[in-house]
């Protein structure tokens, strides 16, 4: 590790904690006053959008409501992104004419977008028409990041109005929380921010790909497209689909450390933001900042093993007369090096974004264990746009009921009493995660379908499995990418992973959101365990390292643990 | 219920206008009325203005009086219609041999450069597209680059440390030096080497 890395980290650290409050302040504005924030003109353009929906944004639903407008839309958002992937050779905005996506591979990219998983079976660039990389994929890069940001704002309203039994059951109305984030928080920054991406270098044309004569007289086909426009809403809204193969690694995807810095900026924003966002909602903006700071005690405990693992270099190499100052550079680029790529596989997996500029793969076995357990911890430092801050809210359900039992007091959160049916619908959102990853896994580890997709052998090999699953339940999207999951096997029980750890996870979620919004408030009492000071941090960091300890522990010693073990022995299979 | 399916339905056609087609194209104009240059992939041209590749896209390099690039796994090495990284994990025995069979080929044709090698020269870069080196790692292959084109060392040396670039903003990512670029001022330095064709550069790595 060196002091300009650690500088890199904290400059990036510096500028999170920077934006958490303007943006939090913004995203609250937008949400939760109904101004037109951005002026008049985007306000007209706002009410256009109700109109042509069909909708009356003065109507709120309640979470029924709320949760099927959700599914419906995204149950539609599957079929029209499968559509235009299975047809783009008839559509336009082809150049290379592509054919269609065959069946398991079109399911599963539709799934994987549309639950902000971005998980990647194919290469972009000799799959994807540019038209399906717009119109199939980065629209919804968009959407399933303001359906998660919808989710996360209907959990918080739950928790934090306060109409108490004789209120209205309501919680806000799905398609205006969609229209706003998009138009006043997605739009706009994505639409400045892809323009800093061009002006470093990051391509954004409609042309066909590019024959060039290089100076050793070989042929060297150049890929082309518009790929600006879907890294900023890829990085901002956490959904991680790289336009290239190789995603944020290619230098057309992100060129120059400086585009790396702004991509993790983009990661983080948002999910950094809406803590505080939340913390005002609750009238207490410590409230915000307690999560904000267990977020960041998990995310800096993760980076500094990450790191530390890399910067020792590559075991394989042991013996040979290398010089591995710059440590583990096998699957990493020049320009990054050790320290920026091991921040951006932290913040990547932190946030279920997903984007990657270094190939997990080939991380150290502890320095790829981190990515690992960063997505079995159910993604909750920073997290997904909306889905690290609802999947954190359940986390301090779940703490605040464990403080009571210890107290012996019915548990309450923000003047709300936590109740049998509410801890109830959070173990199930609990459970369904590794119940997902731990069974298709075990599967694929005993498969010949499973195992003959495998790149490495041995422990790591079924690191690659536990990672894929992870990665999907999780709606990640990064991978231990040696593994070829442009299989039927692979693709369609990916697709049922990504689909389930979205949407059996927003369903209970929502539930408790609708149990908790019409709770009578309670007056703070000497009993009561306050939840906005270090000690809830440190029991919410707690209960979120012990449930994914005892739930992930055994899987992983089997997989990265003892490919740590062998590769310390020099071992190579 | 019906109610709500055709308000989903509107709402996937708009949403799908505005960010999956509005949004790129005004992205793609506004891009080519001010970056065109980079919006259209940072062409590298050669002396008679013919494009040569991309600045930002590493490419083959197999003969001795060129700068060479890292291993790539993109498929024969440096496709871009096929950006990759190898994917072999820390115990995989495929990546050991060939980290083995490199350094034997890099001492071979390096007998003057000193040891160890870089490991940056043994390593796949993440895309497999990688346009740079380290600037060690450039700097080892003076010798051999200076004996194949007849010149001193240190005038290599010059080049190389010419073309060298710090860190962005000095302190983000890591000193590198751009292959292709070191090799567009070694040719209009000290000429065109000879033989230059395609049967020297058919070494896939």
């Amino acid at each position: 590790m060196t002091l300009v890395g650690w500088v890199q980290v904290l400059v990036f650290f510096a500028l999170i904690v920077a934006v958490t409050k303007p943006l939090g302040v913004f995203m609250h504005r937008v949400f939760e006053t109904g101004e037109a924030p951005l002026g008049r003109f985007l306000g007209r353009i706002e009410n256009s959008i109700y109109k042509l929906f069909g909708v009356d944004p003065k109507r709120e639903q309640d979470w029924k409501e709320y949760c099927f407008a959700l599914l419906a839309f995204s149950a539609l958002g599957v079929l029209v992104t499968y559509g235009i992937e299975r047809l783009q050779g008839h559509l336009p905005f082809n150049p290379q004419h592509f054919p269609g996506v065959p069946q398991e591979l079109a399911f599963n990219t539709a799934g994987s977008f549309v639950t902000n998983t971005n998980w990647q079976s194919y290469s972009g660039e000799s799959t994807m028409s540019y038209l399906t990389q717009m119109a199939g994929l980065a629209w919804h890069n968009f959407t399933s990041a303001a359906s998660g940001i919808a989710v996360a704002l209907c959990l918080a309203r739950g928790f934090t109005r306060r109409g108490g039994p004789a209120g209205p059951k309501t919680l806000g109305n799905f398609w205006v929380d969609l229209n706003r984030s998009i138009l006043y928080v997605l739009l706009p920054l994505s639409f400045l921010f892809a323009l800093v991406l061009v002006s470093q270098g990051v391509i954004q044309n409609l042309k066909p790909y590019l024959d060039v004569t290089t100076l050793e007289g070989a042929k060297q086909t150049l890929t082309l497209g518009p790929v600006a426009s879907q890294e900023a809403i890829k990085q901002l809204g956490t959904n991680g689909g790289g336009f290239f193969n190789a995603n944020a690694a290619h230098p057309f995807e992100n060129p120059t450390p400086f585009t790396n810095l702004i991509s993790l900026f983009l990661i983080f924003a948002i999910p950094a933001g809406l803590t505080y966002t939340y913390g005002r909602m609750a009238k207490d903006s410590k409230q915000g900042w307690i999560l904000f700071a267990a977020m960041s005690f998990l995310f800096f405990a993760g980076l500094v093993v990450c790191y530390h693992a890399e910067a020792g270099g590559n075991s394989a190499f042991a013996g040979l007369p290398l010089q591995q100052t710059l440590g583990n550079m096998e699957g990493k680029e020049a320009r990054f090096g050790v320290a920026a790529s091991t921040l951006y596989a932290t913040v990547t997996t932190d946030a279920s974004c997903g984007a990657v500029n270094a190939m997990h793969d080939s991380f150290t076995a502890l320095g790829g264990l981190v990515p690992l357990v960063n997505i079995e911890l159910s993604e909750v430092v920073f997290g997904g746009v909306g889905a690290g801050l609802y999947g954190m809210l359940i986390f301090v359900v779940l703490s605040v009921f464990i403080a009571g039992l210890m107290v012996g007091r019915t548990p309450e959160y923000l003047g709300k009493k936590v109740e049998a049916k509410d801890i109830q619908l959070a173990t199930l959102y609990i459970l369904v995660f590794p119940i997902i990853i731990l069974g298709f896994a075990a599967w694929a580890a005993v498969s010949a379908m499973g195992v003959s997709s495998l790149n490495n052998n041995g422990a790591h090999g079924l690191s690659e499995i536990l990672y894929a699953f992870s990665s999907a339940a999780g709606n990640n999207g990064s991978a231990f990418a040696g593994l070829n999951a442009n299989t039927p096997f692979w693709n369609i029980a990916l697709g049922i992973s990504m689909l389930a750890g979205r949407f059996l996870m927003i369903v209970p979620a929502l539930g408790i959101a609708g149990a908790m919004v019409a709770k009578k408030v309670v007056a703070p009492s000497l009993g009561t365990f306050p939840t906005n000071g270090p000690l809830f941090a440190f029991l919410l960091v707690s209960v979120i390292l012990i449930v994914g300890a005892l739930t992930f522990f055994p899987a992983l010693s089997l997989g990265p643990i003892v490919d740590h073990f062998q590769s310390l022995q020099g071992k190579v299979f | 219920m019906r109610k709500e399916l055709l308000i989903a339905l509107r709402a996937t056609v708009v949403t799908l206008l505005l960010t999956g087609l509005l949004y790129p194209l005004a992205t793609t104009g506004a891009a080519e009325l001010l970056f065109s240059e980079r919006a259209n992939g940072s062409l590298a041209r050669g002396d008679t203005g013919q494009v040569v590749g991309s600045e930002l896209i590493g490419q083959v390099f197999a003969t001795p009086p060129y700068l060479q690039g890292r291993p790539s796994a993109a498929g024969n090495g440096y496709d871009p219609t096929a950006s990759s990284g190898s994917n072999l994990g820390p115990t995989s025995k495929k990546l050991r041999d060939r980290a083995i069979a490199d350094v034997a080929r890099l001492r071979k044709e390096n007998p003057d450069a000193p040891m160890p090698i870089p490991d940056d020269l043994v390593t796949a870069s993440a895309s497999g597209l990688d346009p740079e080196l380290s600037p060690e790692a450039a700097l080892w292959q003076a010798p051999r680059i200076a004996r194949a084109r007849g010149v001193a060392e240190d005038r290599i040396r010059a080049v190389i440390e010419n073309r060298t670039e710090a860190r962005d903003l000095g302190f983000l990512g890591e000193p590198r030096v751009n292959v292709l670029e070191v090799n567009l001022t070694l040719d209009q330095q000290f000429g065109k080497p000879h033989p230059a064709g395609p049967t020297a550069a058919a070494g896939t790595r």
